[in-house]
């Protein structure tokens, strides 16, 4: 009989210390939503598995600086009910309730949506556009990457041996900012994302548009993040015409599959539709602010 | 490799049980402690039908592992009822026929008294999305719909 391993160290030390060891015989456990999947159907045959959820660092949500720390372990179904976050990056909680079912929310994590590595993963644009970085820890201590570093190709991260994303650093939110996220699915829930897009925008007093963050999902091998999506915001009033250049520098970006769920045309024309649609609402939540 | 000896708390009692590593809570609470109202529909998490609750919060039981459940508080379908005393949303459900073959009535139950737990009086909408994790192949979901319902406005009444 295959043999594996559980273990639920109570610190990060220990698990960094497990994860490397084992190298790529061993996967994190946080939710599972993914990982038991994976494993019930052969995807992946672990032989060690480390659970994080006995480590308080991963289960927690606390201000930090003006923003939030948020635990890579932490549900969906309790970052939804944290006022205070959800309050101040909307766009980030809408996309990470998005995922699945109620029973899913009950055990998805943003640590294991984003270190799932796929392209398709719905909080990681919405991250992306709000400008989280993740803290990782590893064999040689702790340093800080933006989500959008994380994910390198489908299934694929940049995390080297050993280690860990611990939490997210979901940053101060400046004045008149705000965020949101879209995706399309052909259903109302319960789906994988055909496109999915986060804008962030933040407005001077006088509604001209000073910054802006745009990451799209699923329509390339990895979550993106696009500068020239940003560029046809910022300098403007949100007119028209920067929607439309918006939405044209969003398809321009893409680079997606053909499959079942949408094929490479369809995906390229509704990632422009849908970035419009998202900066509309993250710019009537920026006015809000 | 030698089984893993998991102490919990099922229903409010203490139960230990040995397990498998790979072995999904679903197949423990089944196979090692004998409750076998929690369903194995899909065992991808798509289904619902092995809804349970895992420390107050609504899970997929297929997709937790039984290690886990080691010093934690698991409810299920069997911790429903008080003794003959049906929990009003499984009474509601007989009374509004919402259900047909069955095998997907525990986790609906569990899921729905997860809502009502948490809001008393859910709209219609609000009850369809938080349900949207429950298949049922035989209702079509409105008699479902309606036996929450009903039973959401007898608990009120009652509260």
């Amino acid at each position: 009989m295959r043999s594996i391993q559980y273990e639920a160290p109570a610190t990060v030390d220990e698990a960094v210390a497990r994860l490397a060891e084992a190298g790529d015989k061993a996967r994190p456990l946080a939710g599972g939503t993914d990982l038991i999947v994976q494993m019930r159907s052969r995807l992946i045959s672990p032989e060690v598995i480390v659970d994080v959820k006995n480590i308080p660092e991963l289960l927690q949500v606390s201000e930090e600086g003006g923003g939030f720390r948020v635990g890579a372990a932490v549900p969906g179904a309790v970052l939804g009910e944290n006022e205070a976050v959800v309050a101040m990056w909307p766009g980030v909680v809408e996309a990470f309730e998005l995922i699945g079912s109620t029973q899913i929310q009950g055990r998805a994590s943003l640590g294991g949506n984003l270190c799932n590595g796929s392209p398709a993963a719905d909080s990681t644009p919405a991250m992306i556009a709000a400008g989280v970085t993740c803290e990782i820890a590893g064999p040689n201590g702790r340093r800080e990457a933006p989500v959008e570093d994380l994910v390198t190709a489908p299934g694929e991260t940049s995390l080297g041996r050993g280690e860990l994303v611990v939490s997210f650093f979901l940053p101060p939110r400046p004045a008149r900012t705000g965020d949101a996220y879209l995706r399309f699915i052909p259903r109302t829930e319960m789906d994988i994302a055909v496109v999915g897009v986060g804008v962030c925008v933040t407005l001077d007093d006088g509604g001209t548009c000073t910054g802006a963050r745009v990451g799209l999902g699923a329509v390339a091998p990895r979550p993106l993040l696009v500068p020239a999506a940003a560029d046809a915001l910022v300098g403007t009033r949100l007119d028209d015409g920067a929607m439309a250049n918006l939405a044209a520098a969003a398809s321009a970006a893409c680079n997606p599959i053909d499959d079942k769920r949408g094929t490479k045309t369809y995906r390229i024309k509704v990632a422009g539709v849908l970035a419009r649609r998202a900066a509309g609402i993250a710019s009537e939540r920026a006015r809000s602010n | 490799m030698a089984k893993r000896h998991v102490t919990t708390t099922v229903n409010g009692e203490p139960r230990e049980f040995l397990c498998e590593v790979d072995q999904t809570l679903l197949d423990a609470l089944r196979d090692e402690l004998g409750l076998t109202g929690s369903k194995e529909g899909c065992g991808s998490g798509d289904c619902g039908a092995c809804s349970v609750m895992l420390d107050g919060r609504l899970v997929c039981s297929c997709l937790a592992l039984a290690v886990e459940a080691e010093g934690r508080e698991v409810e299920t379908i069997e911790g429903m009822a008080d003794g003959d005393r049906l929990h009003p949303l499984q009474r509601t459900f007989l009374e509004e026929a919402a259900l047909q073959c069955g095998i997907c009535t525990p986790g609906f139950l569990v899921a729905a008294k997860a809502l009502l737990d948490r809001d008393p009086d859910p709209s219609e909408t609000e009850i369809r999305y938080w349900l949207a994790g429950n298949l049922c192949r035989c209702t079509g979901y409105d008699k479902i719909v309606r036996a929450v319902q009903k039973a959401a406005v007898e608990m009120r009444a009652e509260a």
